[in-house]
């Protein structure tokens, strides 16, 4: 009887789409490849493909939105839902519970939207849609809606939000700068350090050609185009295991921006780390522009500092998001740069050659300018490893985060490897605290409470100070999630308040005075360090050992 | 309004007929919808339940005090007359219906309104009161047509294959598993399964279904035999030892949460099919609209957001409910546990 109980409709086998499919559709499978991926030879694989089979036109888009230049919004988010809104007649609070359940807006628009039937869909590329974003910015908003709105109907669910996705924000989907470029050096004929060179700096997408970007004979004419940066892990062992002191060169890790000074064609340019073009916000250099000698590239750190010595990074946080930079801020926050290698020198590139011949040369330039727009970054001497850890214990006191230790006899190399840079940072501070609210993450933490708010004790208040994110496994935050979830007080829009009962010891770098915050002061790099499970909330740190910090440490 | 069923911190209580149904503490007399761990307890005096639901208590919890009831057969209890009828959820999956003094109260339990081929066809049943779970309650959760998913798993398997990695496929081993295990059955020789999956599979199997058989996986099984198999196992195998025999391996994780993007990539799955044995947000709305209920109790899930909805759309007036129902996670674990002491 049981058996005619049975009775699945056996699925009908679909011909694989995969070979046919291009444009937005092939990006969008991408975009799903890579942020299902872990594994970083399978992103480079997905990448190669990717690589191997899009129109030229579409390889510069990616290779400009996974390195940050994504065209400015065409659409602001609040438009989009107001026409995700007459779309699907949802009202806005569902729509923000849907949001907060799925964490990315993109994905929600694409999720609500009614689906579009197979033979209404129209595929076109991804160099088709970003140049339209780019001519439509400034058209009037009906011109946009139509465009927004009849792109939306030719799509499928993955279309639509990697479409949406370009216009909301950035993908964050692991995929650095090397894999690029690692990808890249598999389709065309350059060495890896060609390519990172010649996709940074200041290109636009828009108006360069694949060609122009990566064929062999392309010859540099931008003038501001950085080097890629060498960046060092993190020193887990002890100095010892590196071998005899004298091979190395110690010098202060300094807490401000990683930058590079370029002075090529008689103008001068300011790189960050992040690959942002900085010249105009740091007026302090611009004297510069007549004291370096031409066809120089320095590495060193943008810092406010003053007659030399470094201040907190939190005063050059007052100006790093304004537009102008005015008096007060010059006055208050001034900024030096800290130089600590030399990457070009009369238009020749001197990465290949060794820390001890960049560093004298460096020395040679610098050291006569007796200006305070610009300074060597000292070497530190010491003789013995022990010794070192000693002048270590004081790098707090210095504004430092620790020591860098670079090999004399190494090359500068691209990105981030290990072996002859070494950052050996000091212990962080920390602080036991309970958690009081819960937000649910965004991305790989969607729908999961992982964004916490943490308060310590002042007489029997809860006072909160920080918020924190990272730092637990996996494991511990669905353990953290389920509690939550049984534990909540009160709901606030996304937020939850949740019975005061776990305890965390917050770890960071440097703390500062504030006026954002209720406890009047503001932590750098706060992160979960321990779950104190042994701890209940009665023993944690109260506000007062708060503010002793903040005399010791934030001056 | 009188209340035919009182939510009580036991579980869902008909005064009236004096029995629970789903009570998640012990009770003399228990209904229960289904076999899964969060709805089916241990420690009940008496248990009525669908006779396929039987089976599976038999095999979950061991002998007990069961009394059978099939679809559309009515049984008085106090007065209140009281029937079952097809969830769709898993086998033997049921919604309680209770009738007394001209009010009719229908419990869904969990059930799903698109018909697997399995779990019988859900059919929406007139109530004045209904009370529903809202496990995917929010619109972003739509599904798409079964045989449309079964062809993704298809093509995902047989890429699988031509790559030369084990396919590992993940479902809960009472519902998903036997849906997934029916719709793949031709696609190698010889389908793996986890101990959890394979006890409940060859007992239904022996128990007449006729449903896909399964190799168990055993320490003895050669790594070798595996190769470019399929292994359906249940979600809390993920990222245990147990999984290294299969490499090279891809995860494909059958669950409506795949609709979101960040539940996949949290979970490190290759691959996430979106399948659910619930009702999706239109199920869910519609089968409100079809009951005719004025008024409607929202359980498990998104129940703040769905019973809002219902009542700003004059769907029916809505009330939510604190029930211990929805833990999946749980189940997984005990699964996992099971597993490991042989059941």
């Amino acid at each position: 009887m049981k058996e005619e109980k049975v009775h699945i409709n056996h699925p009908v086998l679909l011909t694989e789409k995969h070979d046919s499919i291009s444009g937005l559709a092939l990006f969008a499978q991408l975009v799903t490849e890579l942020s299902s991926s872990t594994k970083t030879n399978d992103k480079l694989q997905s990448l190669v493909d990717y690589f191997a089979t899009a129109p030229d036109a579409d390889k510069v888009w990616v290779i400009a939105i996974f390195s940050g230049r994504r065209p400015r919004r065409a659409v602001n988010s609040r438009l989009m839902r107001e026409w995700c809104a007459e779309i699907t007649n949802y009202p806005s609070w569902l729509f923000d519970e849907c949001y907060h359940s799925v964490g990315d807006l993109a994905e929600t628009l694409a999720l609500l939207l009614p689906e579009t039937k197979e033979q209404d869909q129209i595929n076109k590329s991804l160099s088709y849609y970003l140049e339209t974003f780019i001519s439509i910015e400034k058209q009037d908003e009906a011109i946009r809606k139509k465009f927004i709105v009849d792109s939306w109907n030719q799509m499928n669910r993955d279309e639509r939000f990697v479409f949406n996705k370009l216009i909301t924000g950035s993908f964050r989907i692991g995929v650095s700068q090397k894999t690029i470029v690692n990808a890249l050096a598999k389709i065309v004929d350059l060495s890896s350090s060609v390519i990172a060179h010649r996709i940074s700096g200041n290109w636009d997408p828009s108006t360069t050609s694949f060609n122009d970007l990566l064929s062999e004979s392309a010859s540099i004419t931008d003038f501001s185009k950085p080097y890629p940066f060498y960046l060092a892990y993190a020193l887990e062992e002890e100095p010892q295991n590196l071998g005899d002191p004298k091979g190395w060169q110690a010098e202060w890790k300094w807490d401000g921006i990683r930058g590079q000074l370029i002075k090529r064609n008689n103008e001068l340019f300011v790189w960050s780390r992040g690959e942002e073009l900085m010249t105009d916000k740091f007026p302090e250099y611009f004297i510069l522009k007549d004291l370096l000698p031409d066809g120089v590239v320095i590495d060193g750190e943008i810092i406010p500092a003053v007659n030399g010595k470094p201040l907190p990074f939190s005063v050059l946080q007052t100006r790093i998001g304004r537009k102008n930079i005015g008096k007060k801020q010059l006055q208050e926050a001034p900024i030096a740069f800290f130089a600590y290698d030399l990457l070009e020198f009369h238009q020749q590139d001197f990465r290949e050659k060794s820390l001890t011949v960049r560093r004298n040369k460096l020395e040679e330039i610098v050291q006569p300018l007796k200006n305070n727009a610009i300074q060597i970054s000292q070497i530190i001497n010491f003789n013995t490893w022990d010794e070192l850890k000693e002048i270590r214990k004081g790098a707090r006191e210095m504004n430092s985060e620790g020591i860098m230790l670079k090999r004399k006899d190494s090359n500068y190399k691209v990105g981030r490897k290990r072996g002859d840079w070494w950052k050996w940072k000091i212990d962080p501070l920390t602080i036991d605290c309970v958690m009081v609210y819960a937000q649910k993450g965004s991305g790989r933490r969607s729908n999961l409470y992982t964004d916490y708010t943490f308060a310590v004790k002042d007489g029997d208040n809860l006072v909160t100070f920080t918020k924190a994110y990272s730092g637990l496994t996996d494991k511990e935050f669905a353990q953290i999630d389920n509690f939550v979830k049984r534990n909540s007080l009160e709901k606030f829009g996304p937020v939850r308040t949740v019975k005061p009962e776990l305890v965390f010891e917050i770890a960071f770098e440097g703390i500062a005075a504030s006026n954002r915050h209720k406890s009047g002061v503001a932590l750098r790099f706060p992160r979960m360090s321990r779950w104190r499970k042994d701890k209940s909330v009665d023993e944690i740190n109260t506000l007062d050992d708060l503010k002793q910090m903040l005399n010791t440490y934030g001056k | 309004m009188s209340n035919l069923i009182s939510f009580t911190d036991k579980g869902l209580y008909c005064v009236q007929g004096n029995f629970y149904i789903d009570p998640w503490k012990p009770v003399d007399k228990a209904i229960i919808t289904h076999g899964h761990a969060d709805h089916a307890y241990l420690g009940h005096r008496n248990y009525l339940c669908h006779p396929y639901t039987k089976t599976i208590l038999q095999l979950r919890l061991g002998d007990n005090n069961y009394q059978t009831l099939e679809w559309n057969e009515i049984i008085n209890l106090n007065g209140v007359k009281v029937s079952l009828h097809p969830a769709g959820h898993i086998i033997g999956s049921s919604q309680v219906r209770l009738e007394y003094n001209h009010e009719v109260w229908v419990v869904s339990g969990d059930y799903k309104v698109e018909d697997d081929g399995i779990s019988g066809q859900f059919e929406p049943l007139k109530c004045t009161t209904f009370i529903t779970e809202s496990t995917f309650g929010l619109p972003i959760f739509k599904w798409k047509p079964q045989e449309e998913i079964y062809s993704n798993i298809i093509n995902w398997i047989s890429k699988n294959k031509e790559n030369g990695k084990t396919s590992v496929l993940l479902a809960y081993s009472l519902g998903k598993a036997q849906r997934v295990l029916q719709a793949i059955k031709e696609t190698t020789q010889t389908i793996f399964a986890h101990g959890a999956v394979f006890n409940l599979q060859s007992m239904l199997i022996d128990d007449g279904w006729n449903l896909t058989p399964v190799e168990r996986i055993t320490p003895e099984t050669p790594a070798e035999l595996l190769k470019g198999t399929v292994v359906v196992a249940p979600p809390g195998a993920d990222g245990t030892p147990w999984m290294k025999k299969f490499n090279p391996y891809s995860v494909g994780v059958c669950s409506g949460w795949m609709q979101v993007r960040g539940n996949a990539r949290r979970r490190n799955v290759d691959a996430g099919f979106v399948l659910s044995d619930h009702a999706d947000w239109n199920g869910l709305i519609q089968t409100v609209k079809e009951t005719g209920a004025e008024r409607i109790f929202v359980t498990h899930g998104f129940q703040s957001a769905f019973s809002r909805y219902c009542n700003e759309q004059n769907i029916a007036i809505a009330a939510e409910v604190k029930t211990q129902y929805g833990n999946e996670d749980e189940e997984a674990v005990q699964e996992n546990v099971k597993q490991e002491s042989g059941i």
